[in-house]
């Protein structure tokens, strides 16, 4: 721990910062124009990363209101209506603006290309098109939240969307719609990129697991997608037309709208975290310095998670009324699904028996990872299973589980992966001292937060509840003290994140000693990514020894 | 605020033992591979921690035996749970015939209780110990969701359609009832409570108070109000089919198919007649959609039971 790294040693800064001060995509122009027209991915990811930022932290307020509220039992902050708003806008942020956009559309379209030897993705002005779709999208939900907001649910479930809500469902549905056009492009964007734009000599199987993570993750997008798309434009339809889908009033039913709705919303989880994963195999095999265990298996564990999410939409359905027999299935494929998670935690884990272990901040974030997704996917079996779930569906256990993923899982490789690029995105470092701490306090405030939420689940408080029997207050007080933590992790790494930019110490082109394309180009890198194509010849992580170990290297 | 406190629920239902049990064995299986996971985690990340800024380790690709044995053995011994899980979810989805049934209806945002015997209640729900008791459960606007969390048991209410439930009372005493699926502004004070009583007290409280009428003489008046009776009538030559005995019994339909006669169809029946045509008779009956509510329509469900039903 002691000879961890703060600053990149002098011999590492002359490798490709002797042409300093050189072009780069940052400084290639200032002018807003060159920001706001332009097609390189990089400012592209930039310009994702000031959007899903600015709805993180609005998303983040409707929480605070939220935990503040249920300090007490009573409704005694806002109105009934008003909390069911707060939640509804709360999901709706952090889903659709924040949790599916944020690793691929920032790290996913900064990296990519440059981590295949590629000049820019394969579709440069699709791609700015994705930004200001998605931009379009969210300032609709925003503009719905400024006139009133919407008290749905981020689920939106029928009849009560489509008839009985008198909140601006359509408003908000259409940015949701809108958004997913913006997903959908990008997710073919990364596929025609990753499938015909790699250097020469990268073969599929050469490919950082990042890749894969997102290649998989593309597949949902694009074949998932449409159908949220398509279920949200019939509700806005029997809102409007009153044509009967779903209200069976109007001869529709109900259940079609949840089959259409977690058709796509349950692959959406995996498009939140399989490009978690793929950031967690890349920061644990920097960290500790050695190639991937079992690379073939994380790889392809990420394509199985693509293909099974699509079977196991029904799990959300277990108390719904769906067929016992249906939901037997479902129950098996679900469990079937937490097999390539489970290989891939395995393997992150062997990844560092024997490694050259160390500390900084983006490790710090992974091992936090591998620890709250571990727990958030164990939960998931007890979802998984059928008479479980009857308990605790709709219950703050619930709530738990998928913050455990989403939040425990996603923003800590989100963070990690920001971290981790920071210095090649930006040219700086951020001060490492700051980013263990803030580290430390978002794990803590973390597990303070979500896990009383599952001793309330079990206890049987339902979820969506503006007020609550009295016996549930103190695990309700101790969950909104750890969010209190959790909201200051947060707002840490804005904060020295932002200082770095104008103050942090320069960064090399190879600040952590990692393997990949991404680091063999100058932090920041120029608007090519590379001055001439590379050439690849080796497998991904080749961690060669400078000199030769005391033993003979084994045959495994 | 914390005379209260706990962090186990209550346990009043012959289900909730066995759900608890399934939990402790899943919270048993979690914690074992979670603590491995972990205990993986710390010790490598100490033992071989970074003790110099040129060490590069010796690299291990993988070993097959070894990505066998995480994914078959876990698998395998979730799928014991899944099995168990899997058995006692149909147990729990599945009433005894000899269920004690009461009706309830939800609605934004109160609990209707009817029982077979008279009484109607709102919000609460007074059971006996030791006897099964079936809960027909229908909503008069959006989906609800009955859920004791005593009995480790819930539903979905959804509109347009019956759901049941079915549970064994075990311990006398005044437990949660939430509704769990969201349904609007007051969706968190759609809350009441189930009493469950030993079958002596239930038995004076049945009898105890007004009463009123049973769900079935309620349905029968309203048979002759709405005008049922006039084709229903059970007259020879009359223009619909005779309920006698219908319920539960199979119907020839028009289109050549037989189903059987149970809540669902009837429902269907009165709301939606065109779409299922008994053999034999003319698609002239008007439709009840938006005419009569679920209570309404309970109660004649009811009636019709009592005119004798066939055993499946």
């Amino acid at each position: 721990m002691a000879t961890a790294v703060f600053t990149p040693k002098p011999h590492q800064l002359a490798d490709e910062e002797d042409q300093r001060p050189r072009k780069n995509y940052i400084n290639v122009a200032f002018t807003a124009k060159s920001w706001l027209l332009t097609v390189d991915h990089k400012r592209i990811a930039i310009l994702y990363l000031i959007g899903v930022t600015l709805f993180f932290f609005v998303g983040g307020f409707f929480a605070v209101l939220i935990r503040l509220e249920l300090i007490t039992p009573a409704g005694d902050l806002m109105q009934s209506e008003t909390y069911n708003k707060m939640f509804t806008m709360h999901g709706i942020m952090m889903v659709f603006f924040f949790l599916i956009p944020s690793i691929p559309a920032i790290l996913g379209n900064f990296l990519i290309p440059i981590m295949i030897g590629a000049r820019d993705l394969a579709f440069p002005r699709l791609n700015l098109l994705s930004w200001y779709v998605y931009m379009i999208g969210g300032v609709f939900t925003f503009a719905a939240a400024l006139l009133g907001g919407v008290d749905t649910g981020w689920t939106f479930y029928t009849p009560y969307s489509s008839t009985y809500s008198n909140t601006n469902v359509v408003l908000t549905a259409l940015g949701v719609f809108i958004t997913g056009f913006s997903s959908i492009l990008t997710g073919l964007n990364f596929i025609v990129t990753i499938h015909k734009m790699r250097a020469p000599g990268l073969t599929w199987f050469r490919l950082p697991l990042f890749i894969w993570a997102h290649y998989a993750t593309s597949l949902i997008q694009v074949l998932g997608t449409p159908v949220i798309t398509a279920a949200i434009f019939l509700v806005a339809l029997e809102r409007i037309f009153h044509i009967g889908i779903f209200d069976p009033k109007l001869g529709g039913d109900p259940i079609l709208f949840q089959h259409l709705f977690w058709f796509y919303s349950h692959p959406a989880v995996y498009i939140m975290i399989l490009p978690a994963m793929g950031v967690i195999s890349e920061l644990i095999t920097c960290f500790s310095k050695k190639k991937v265990f079992g690379y073939s298996f994380i790889a392809f564990s990420s394509i199985a998670i693509a293909v099974i999410s699509f079977l196991v939409w029904g799990h959300h359905m277990f108390t719904s009324g769906q067929s016992i027999y249906a939901g037997m299935v479902f129950s098996f494929l679900s469990f079937l699904v937490a097999v390539p998670s489970a290989i891939k935690v395995f393997n992150w884990t062997a990844t560092l028996y024997k490694g050259s272990v160390s500390y900084q901040a983006p490790m710090l974030y992974a091992i936090g990872f591998l620890g709250l997704f571990t727990i958030g996917g164990l939960t998931g079996l007890f979802l998984a299973t059928l008479a479980v779930d009857v308990h605790v569906h709709d219950t703050y256990f619930i709530i738990a589980h998928f913050h455990y993923i989403m939040v425990g899982g996603t923003i800590m490789a989100y963070l990690g992966g920001i971290h981790f690029w920071w210095p090649k995105m930006t040219g700086r470092l951020y001060p490492e001292g700051w980013a263990r701490f803030a580290a430390l306090v978002v794990f803590v405030g973390f597990n303070l937060t979500f896990f009383p939420q599952f001793v309330l689940g079990y206890l049987g408080m339902p979820r969506r509840y503006h007020v609550y029997p009295d016996e549930f207050q103190v695990l309700n007080v101790m969950s909104t003290a750890g969010a209190s933590i959790l909201g200051v992790g947060y707002l840490i790494p804005l904060i020295y994140l932002i200082w770095s930019l104008r103050y942090g110490q320069l960064a090399s082109a190879n600040p952590w000693n990692a393997t990949g394309l991404e680091w063999k180009t100058p932090s920041p890198p120029p608007t090519e990514n590379f001055a001439k194509t590379p050439i690849v010849t080796e497998e991904a992580y080749e961690y060669t020894p400078l000199r030769p170990q005391g033993q003979e290297a084994e045959v495994v | 605020m914390d005379k209260d406190f706990h962090i186990f629920p209550d346990r009043a239902s012959t289900l909730a033992g066995q759900v608890d049990t399934l939990y402790y064995v899943l919270t048993g299986l979690s914690v074992f591979f979670a603590a491995l996971i972990f205990f993986l985690i710390y010790l490598f990340a100490v033992r071989y921690r970074r003790r110099s800024e040129d060490e590069v380790p010796r690299q291990i690709p993988g070993l097959l035996q070894l990505e066998l044995a995480w994914s078959v053995i876990p698998f395998g011994m979730s799928l014991v749970v899944f099995f168990w899980g899997a058995k006692l979810y149909f147990e729990t989805y599945t009433p005894p015939d000899d269920a004690l049934e009461i009706y309830v209806v939800g609605k934004q945002w109160m609990w209707h209780i009817q029982h077979p015997s008279g009484p109607r209640e709102i919000n609460q729900l007074h059971v006996p110990t030791g006897r099964p008791v079936k809960l027909i459960m229908a909503s008069e606007d959006v989906l609800h969701s009955f859920f004791i969390p005593a009995f480790r048991l819930k539903k979905d209410v959804v509109p347009g359609r019956y759901a049941t439930m079915w549970f064994e009372a075990t311990k006398p005493g005044i437990y949660h009832l939430f509704c769990a699926e969201y349904c609007g502004t007051k969706h968190s004070q759609m809350i009441g409570s189930v009493v469950v009583m030993e079958p002596i007290q239930y038995q004076r409280w049945l009898s105890g108070g007004d009463s009123g009428e049973t769900p079935a003489v309620a349905g029968e008046k309203k048979f002759q109000q709405l005008g049922c009776i006039t084709c229903h009538g059970d007259k020879p030559g009359s223009r619909g089919p005779s309920l006698k005995g219908v319920f539960g019994a199979p119907v020839q339909l028009q289109n050549g198919d037989v189903v059987t006669a149970n809540e669902d169809y009837i429902r269907e029946s009165i709301l939606n007649p065109h779409r299922k045509i008994t053999a034999g008779y003319t698609p002239i009956m008007p439709t009840y959609q938006g005419q009569i509510s679920e209570v309404v329509l309970l109660q004649i469900m009811a009636y019709i039971k009592s005119l004798g039903t066939t055993q499946k």
